[in-house]
């Protein structure tokens, strides 16, 4: 996939002095001052795959092809596209996190919040209100508008870990409301099924998966748009700038608090756009949609991808989602039955194996899957080391 | 009253629970800028080690307790000093990297644990004088509570002793105030980040074992679930603040059972509101470094 | 004790460059401190000389040479290079304030017989304070502190950041004077914002200005050169050079017998 479209183009800072003999971490900064020609040839090129991949997406319903080893089935089956459609959404959530740890700077533990009001508060609505779906989705947008200003205004007023602190804890409340199941309202444990009753009937059933399908991938392109149209916006700029050097913002008359209150607020807006579709696509509502767990499996998508970057964030998404998949079906299948205790017990476990792996590619390839696939790719030139020392720099700046 | 005076015992063991999760989490992020998502971890593994020497030693004798509280601690400590030595400290000075790694080590400790003890809570045994209660003020309190109480306690005054009387303890105080100054003396900060580690993994592990009496079972989740209100008790104490997480731990529990028992179960929810609160007003914590 | 009879420079810096929030604070920094006497390191507000310091000891990432008497140190950690001979008084004191003051001197002994004779005969204060929280301490006894705890150990070489900062002008001068009385067994790099003790105290300037060298030389001959102060400090010497100086200087030389003893 193409490489032109990471978080770094939108970061350089101006460089007056030309610095020959410049440190790596000087050429980082200036990552975006790449000739313009090479860079719009780069976005065209980058535009077209982009195009041809969702044509092809697009087209996967109708096609019989096999992946054996990654999807159940072809891909016209209902198997398959639910494992799909849940792939798409999860690299779309993967982009909004990547909106707060890779543009905003922020280390949000709590972004499972957004998810499970979307989750659970279309649900409800739904189960308990005669209206159709579309006035639904805007009822519950309104809900997580207020929720994400009223904690996003409290948790930004302290930064670095104590946010992720603070974050979690609001999340935590979230997820206790859930599993208190008030007045019967989340189901607790058991989760919610979805009222199909006020739904157009294209959206309901196993028959009609491929148009959950087709709604996840406009979900997730739409959600590409407009991560990388923030990005690109003005407020994008300076939540990067806040990021790399608030006091300098601050001396520049800006605003770095409300910059991030916006941020997080859209974040969590099409957090739970996502969260809506997922209630759908599953028919139903689970705790887990609003547990920290949630937002843990979001950071590892994003890390595992690469921080910083758009492209990593999709990759860091399809590629857990379906991993997580393998390795639980591997985890009951009889080659591992047949195994001794000390390899079965921790390799049924898809959990110990995503952990470790996550573990791994955090002590040994910074800048996750996309970095360090740039670093193959690209030996003579430096974008991978770019894109490595960048990750990094973002991660130190959320500190 | 006798119900007023249930519900504090009740919340001072808590408060016990918390402040024993906390103390190390406290420590380890004013010293070392890392939130440690794997403490929970060394607290389930300090509770499941205690519950195994309870089940093949005799759960009911005075000695097994004792003997699994050594045990719990010893595993905490171990897996927390390997935590740091082999994991944090390839990182150093990368604090969100740090946190990640804690996180990836907290999913894949649970789920061997799960593989291991299977996702069921098991119920615990101890002595059998800990299922009785205690008269006071006409309220019958269950004595394992006064075990938590006294091991807090004790854990407290040996970790002021250590801080205040000893090298170790100097640099850990000094560091927690400016860590690269610390270096800038001369001195090897990060025998004192291991150490922080093992001490907090200790005291992790003991309130595991603790904890699995207070609650009755163990479970691979009994750490997490423990571990979200240590994190809010450190906010609320300050960061880095001993003093402020002994004191936050017992006012959170209080006020958790409190609101929970008067309020129609809503102790969790008055605690985020109580960090609502702080933060608004003050958000470096009751104890913490105003910076 | 030192190395005061060695030829070469006791710290050598060569291309040195650090970062800070991913802004580049020191570029291609070289100077050298010769072995005896006071090096000053000048600059106006925000040129890096903190930064500097700091890169030297690692305290903040640098790429480039740091050669300690001959040995090659960038690659050390912190306190190694402490621990090789260096003693640090940083700027704005950075005291543990709640730590006492025994304890902060406790803290900082490296030596396996730190001269704690010596710091109490120069800051007989500190002695009857030591119990006391150092953070409750005046500006100018906190600066005591802070010098204290660099000069506790013998070292190769002092770094010490704007001592005088924010202090009243008879504490500034004590400061002065006990740097006066180090300077006889240990070369210091000192940076300062107030010109009168830099004529009074160094020997050499290193001159610094958006994280370059712009100037090396001698402090005087530097400091006589109303247009190039005027110029890379943003500052006139006038008052300094013609009233002030002779003053100091005396009051130098006083203090230098005075003392002497203790040394
Ligand atoms: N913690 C920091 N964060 C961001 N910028 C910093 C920080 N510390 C110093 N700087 C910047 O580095 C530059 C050099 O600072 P410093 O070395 O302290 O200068 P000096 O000591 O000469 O006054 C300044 O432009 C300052 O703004
Ligand atoms: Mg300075």
């Amino acid at each position: 996939m193409t490489t032109e479209t990471d978080a770094t183009d939108t970061q350089e800072t101006p460089d007056k002095t030309p610095d020959p003999a410049g440190s790596p971490r000087r050429r980082a900064v200036n990552d975006g001052g790449r000739p313009p020609l090479h860079l719009t040839r780069g976005r065209m090129v980058g535009a077209a795959a982009g195009i041809a991949g969702i044509v092809l997406l697009i087209l996967l319903p109708l096609l019989n092809l096999s992946l054996p080893g990654v999807l159940p089935g072809p891909t016209y089956t209902p198997g398959s596209l639910q494992l799909l459609a849940m792939c798409m959404l999860m690299a779309a959530a993967a982009l909004t996190y990547h909106l707060l740890l890779g543009v905003a700077g922020l280390l949000s533990f709590g972004h499972a919040l957004y998810f499970g009001a979307g989750v659970y508060g279309l649900g409800i609505i739904l189960q308990n209100l005669d209206i159709p779906l579309l006035p639904a989705m805007g009822l519950t947008l309104l809900v997580v508008i207020v929720l994400a200003h009223v904690v996003g205004s409290i948790s930004l007023r302290v930064s670095g870990i104590p946010f992720a602190m603070v974050t979690l804890a609001f999340a935590q409340a979230g997820s206790v409301v859930v599993g208190r199941n008030p007045e019967g309202a989340t189901g607790g444990d058991e989760g919610l099924t979805l009222r199909t009753d006020n739904l157009p009937d294209f959206l309901v059933g196993v028959v009609n998966t491929r148009n959950l399908y087709w709604l996840a991938l406009a979900v997730l392109v739409a959600v590409f748009i407009i991560v990388t149209w923030v990005q690109s916006s003005r407020a994008g700029h300076v939540a990067a700038a806040v990021r790399e050097n608030e006091l300098r913002v601050r001396v520049l008359g800006l605003q770095p608090y409300l910059v991030k209150l916006l941020i997080f607020v859209v974040s969590a807006v099409l957090v739970s756009i996502i969260g809506m579709v997922f209630l759908l696509l599953q028919s139903g509502a689970v705790p887990r949609a609003v547990s920290a767990d949630l937002t843990i499996t979001l950071l590892v998508m994003v890390v595992l991808g690469g921080v910083g970057s758009r492209w990593g964030a999709v990759i860091g998404g399809v590629f857990y989602t379906i991993l997580d998949q393998r390795l639980t079906a591997l985890a009951n299948s009889d080659a591992i039955d047949a195994l001794p205790d000390v390899l079965r017990v921790p390799l049924s476990e898809p959990l110990f194996i995503l952990g470790t792996l996550f573990i791994l590619v955090v002590l040994f390839l910074p800048g996750g899957l996309t970095g360090t696939a740039q670093r193959l790719a690209q030996r003579r030139s430096r974008r991978g080391a770019d894109r490595v020392q960048k990750s990094r720099e973002i991660l130190e700046e959320a500190a | 009253m006798s119900t007023v005076v249930l519900l504090l015992f009740t919340g001072l063991g808590l408060g016990a629970l918390y402040f024993l999760v906390a103390a190390g989490l406290s420590l380890i992020y004013g010293l070392m800028g890392v939130l440690n998502f794997a403490h929970g971890a060394f607290l389930t593994l300090g509770a499941f080690t205690g519950w195994e020497i309870a089940r093949r030693t005799g759960a009911d004798s005075w000695w097994t307790f004792l003997l699994s509280l050594l045990v719990g601690a010893v595993a905490g400590a171990v897996f927390a000093a390997f935590t740091e030595f082999v994991l944090i400290r390839r990182l150093y000075r990368r604090h969100i990297e740090q946190v990640l790694i804690t996180v990836g080590l907290s999913l894949a400790a649970v789920a061997l644990f799960d593989g291991i003890w299977g996702t069921d809570a098991v119920f615990i045994q101890g002595p059998a004088w800990f299922k009785e209660t205690t008269e006071i003020l006409g309220a019958r309190i269950p004595n394992d509570r006064f075990i938590c109480i006294i091991a807090a306690v004790l854990v407290l005054l040996a970790l002021v002793f250590f801080l205040k009387n000893t090298r170790y303890g100097m640099i850990i105080r000094a560091g927690v105030e400016n860590r690269s100054m610390v270096t800038a003396l001369g001195i090897d900060v990060r025998k004192a980040f291991t150490l922080v580690f093992t001490i907090g993994g200790a005291a992790a592990g003991l309130g595991g074992v603790l904890a699995s009496h207070y609650f009755g079972y163990v479970s691979p989740l009994l750490g997490g679930s423990l571990l979200i209100f240590a994190f809010i008790v450190t906010v609320i104490g300050g960061l880095g603040s001993l003093t402020g997480a002994a004191i936050a731990a017992v006012a959170v529990a209080v006020l958790q059972q409190f609101a929970n028992f008067y309020l129609g179960g809503t102790g969790d929810f008055v605690v985020v509101l109580a960090l609502a609160l702080v933060l608004l007003f003050r958000p470096s914590g009751l104890l913490g470094r105003t910076s | 004790m030192t190395a005061t009879a060695q030829a070469g420079p006791i710290l050598r810096i060569e291309g040195l460059n650090a970062h800070i929030a991913g802004q580049q604070v020191v570029e291609d920094v070289s100077f050298t401190v010769p072995a005896t006497g006071i090096t000053a390191l000048l600059g106006r507000n925000g040129v890096g000389k903190t930064s500097t310091i700091k890169a030297i000891i690692g305290l903040i990432d640098r790429s480039g040479l740091v050669e300690l008497d001959g040995v090659r140190v960038e690659k050390e950690p912190t306190y190694k290079i402490i621990r090789s001979g260096v003693g640090y008084v940083p700027e704005d004191r950075e005291v543990f304030s709640k730590l006492t003051v025994a304890e902060n001197l406790r803290l900082a002994e490296r030596d396996a017989a730190p001269r704690r004779q010596l710091v109490e005969e120069l800051f007989p204060d500190l002695l009857a304070r030591s119990g006391q929280m150092a953070g409750t301490l005046s500006g100018g006894q906190q600066q005591m502190v802070s010098l204290a705890r660099a000069l506790l150990n013998t070292n190769k070489i002092l770094l010490v950041d704007e001592p005088t900062k924010g202090l009243a002008p008879k504490i500034v001068a004590e400061v002065a004077e006990t740097l006066a009385e180090a300077a006889k067994t240990v070369p210091i790099l000192l940076v300062e914002q107030n010109l009168q003790v830099v004529r009074q105290l160094a020997a050499g300037a290193v001159v610094l200005s958006g994280g370059k060298v712009v100037h090396t030389g001698n402090a005087l001959e530097f400091l006589d050169d109303d247009g190039l102060t005027q110029r890379l400090l943003g500052v006139s010497t006038e008052a300094v050079s013609h009233e002030a100086s002779p003053h100091a200087e005396a009051r130098h030389a006083a203090a230098s017998q005075e003392k002497g003893a203790a040394l």
